[in-house]
């Protein structure tokens, strides 16, 4: 009988060494890829934001738990792409570091995390224009773009950038999410008139879910 | 080699056979949302205080940044620079991530300033090295460019190479350029602390500049930072960390330089740590 359970801890526990085996028994049995990924591996992934959140856990451990739970994903794909029907995405997020700002850990973690609930994410880099934010947002089809701020002078590109998106043909098709240690909520939701912010890499998790009614 | 820094009154030297340099970071608004309130106020007392502290606590320059959104940057430079000098005759480095900020401060500056910073974007090297030439000052520099922070020792090295080149070739002294090879959050990247050690060491020499490097980087996203950050200066001035900006005030942060300093043989008698010790924990007699 496959072990399901033992695969979310391992994925929550970021038990890399383990995530391989588990997944390939829960496969061989026959276990619906779906179940693993929406039941087991994504519940393990909110489990550990929830932790990170509440400051139980730290960044390495939020990151460890982010990779295990890719090892485990690079064995389902061949198992889902065979099968025809693509796993469900909850919805696509393009994602970049403002204009002039050149910081990217604290965005990579939004990515990671972000991937690891199961969306499909966008990854544009840093010192992005507020103008390649809307052309890759419209490119792309998202749903959501988010945008990380460090540096205190970068509060008017963050600002230029929501903007630029409010004011193009796509504001009607995307929610505007701010964070990174120079934006405060304020800032981001009044001033600039962005539709959500993120404290840190669980809370983004958070806020695109129920900017899309998923939460 | 030595680099000097200088106000009206007083001269600082940089060097690998000198004790460290404690270059005092705290006035800088970027996530110290009270200074940056004050500064938009033009309220000077909370810049004053943390220049006050920070001399008393063993800085020998202070690092100025006013980089707050909204104001006139450059104007905000020149007052902040008049209301520091109105407590201590330390040396300063000007921080601005604007040559105009940084040329505008240059000019009311008396004495050899330092300025932070340029790197090896093109734009940079372009507007900030001049300026740095015109007022005849030493400047810091970090190893990234165009495209982005590299993950590996060599293109930092080249990349510190690459700038000291364009410095010469506009007149500005290679013990002028201060190299910041840039340390890393390792929770994100736990080859970052190494990266930065061996960029260090090997910046170092085959170089042979100053260097600085802005420490609290490296402990992001771990518990106990204040730790983190002191090993990791312990080390990173074994490697040729000479000028590191971060903050005296933080006993600490103080006492790790100042015994990495001992251990280096660079203090008489251990006459330094001793005497900050006294101050730290004064007799109650």
């Amino acid at each position: 009988m496959a072990d399901l359970e033992a695969i979310k801890e391992a994925v929550s526990k970021g038990r890399r060494k383990d995530i391989v085996p588990l997944v390939e028994a829960a496969l061989a049995e026959g276990v619906d890829p779906h179940v693993i990924i929406n039941d087991y591996m994504i519940e393990a992934m909110k489990e550990v934001g929830a932790r990170f959140e509440a400051k139980k856990i730290f960044v390495p451990e939020m990151m460890i738990a982010a990779r295990t739970m890719q090892e485990g994903l690079e064995v389902i794909k061949p198992h889902i792409e065979g099968s025809g029907s693509s796993g469900k995405k909850l919805g696509t997020v393009v994602i970049g570091t403002v204009f002039g700002d050149l910081h990217d850990i604290g965005k990579n973690l939004v990515v990671l995390m972000l991937q690891s609930s199961g969306f499909e994410v966008h990854n544009i880099g840093e010192n992005v224009p507020p103008e390649t934010f809307v052309e890759k947002a419209r490119e792309l089809g998202a749903d959501v773009v988010g945008m990380s701020s460090l540096l205190t002078t970068g509060d008017p590109h963050v600002k230029a950038t929501v903007e630029a998106i409010k004011q193009s043909d796509i504001a009607d098709k995307v929610k505007v999410i701010c964070g990174g240690a120079a934006v405060t909520e304020k800032f981001a939701l009044e001033t600039c008139g962005a539709d959500g912010y993120a404290p840190d890499a669980a809370g983004a998790v958070k806020v695109t879910k129920e900017l899309l009614g998923l939460a | 080699m030595h680099t000097r820094i200088s106000s009206h009154s007083q001269e600082v030297i940089i060097g690998p056979d000198q004790p460290v340099v404690i270059i005092g970071e705290r006035i800088n608004p970027t996530g110290r949302r009270k200074l940056a309130a004050a500064l938009e106020a033009g309220d000077m007392a909370l810049l004053k205080e943390d220049a006050r502290r920070q001399v008393e606590a063993g800085a020998r320059i202070l690092d100025v940044n006013v980089g707050i959104s909204g104001a006139d940057e450059a104007a905000l430079m020149r007052q902040a620079l008049a209301a520091v000098r109105e407590v201590t005759d330390v040396p300063l480095c000007i921080d601005s991530a604007d040559p105009k900020v940084l040329a505008a401060g240059l000019e009311v500056y008396e004495g050899k300033a330092l300025v932070n910073s340029v790197n090896g974007e093109e734009a940079k090297l372009k507007e900030v090295l001049p300026v740095v030439a015109q007022y005849g000052a030493a400047v810091v520099a970090l190893t990234m460019d165009d495209r982005g922070i590299p993950n590996d020792v060599d293109t930092r090295l080249a990349i510190a190479d690459k700038i000291l080149n364009e410095a010469a070739r506009l007149g500005i002294a290679t013990e002028d350029v201060i190299i910041d090879p840039l340390a890393m959050s390792v929770a994100a990247d736990d080859q970052a602390g190494l990266t930065a050690l061996t960029a260090l060491a090997r910046i170092r020499d085959r170089l042979g500049v100053n260097q600085t490097i802005g420490a609290s980087n490296i402990s992001y996203g771990l518990p106990e930072r204040r730790a983190v950050n002191c090993v990791f200066l312990a080390m990173a001035v074994m490697n040729g960390l000479t000028c590191p900006i971060t903050d005296p005030t933080i006993w600490e942060i103080r006492r790790t330089l100042l015994l990495a300093d001992l251990f280096l043989g660079r203090d008489e008698f251990a006459m330094n740590y001793i005497s900050a010790y006294r101050e730290q924990f004064p007799e109650d007699d």
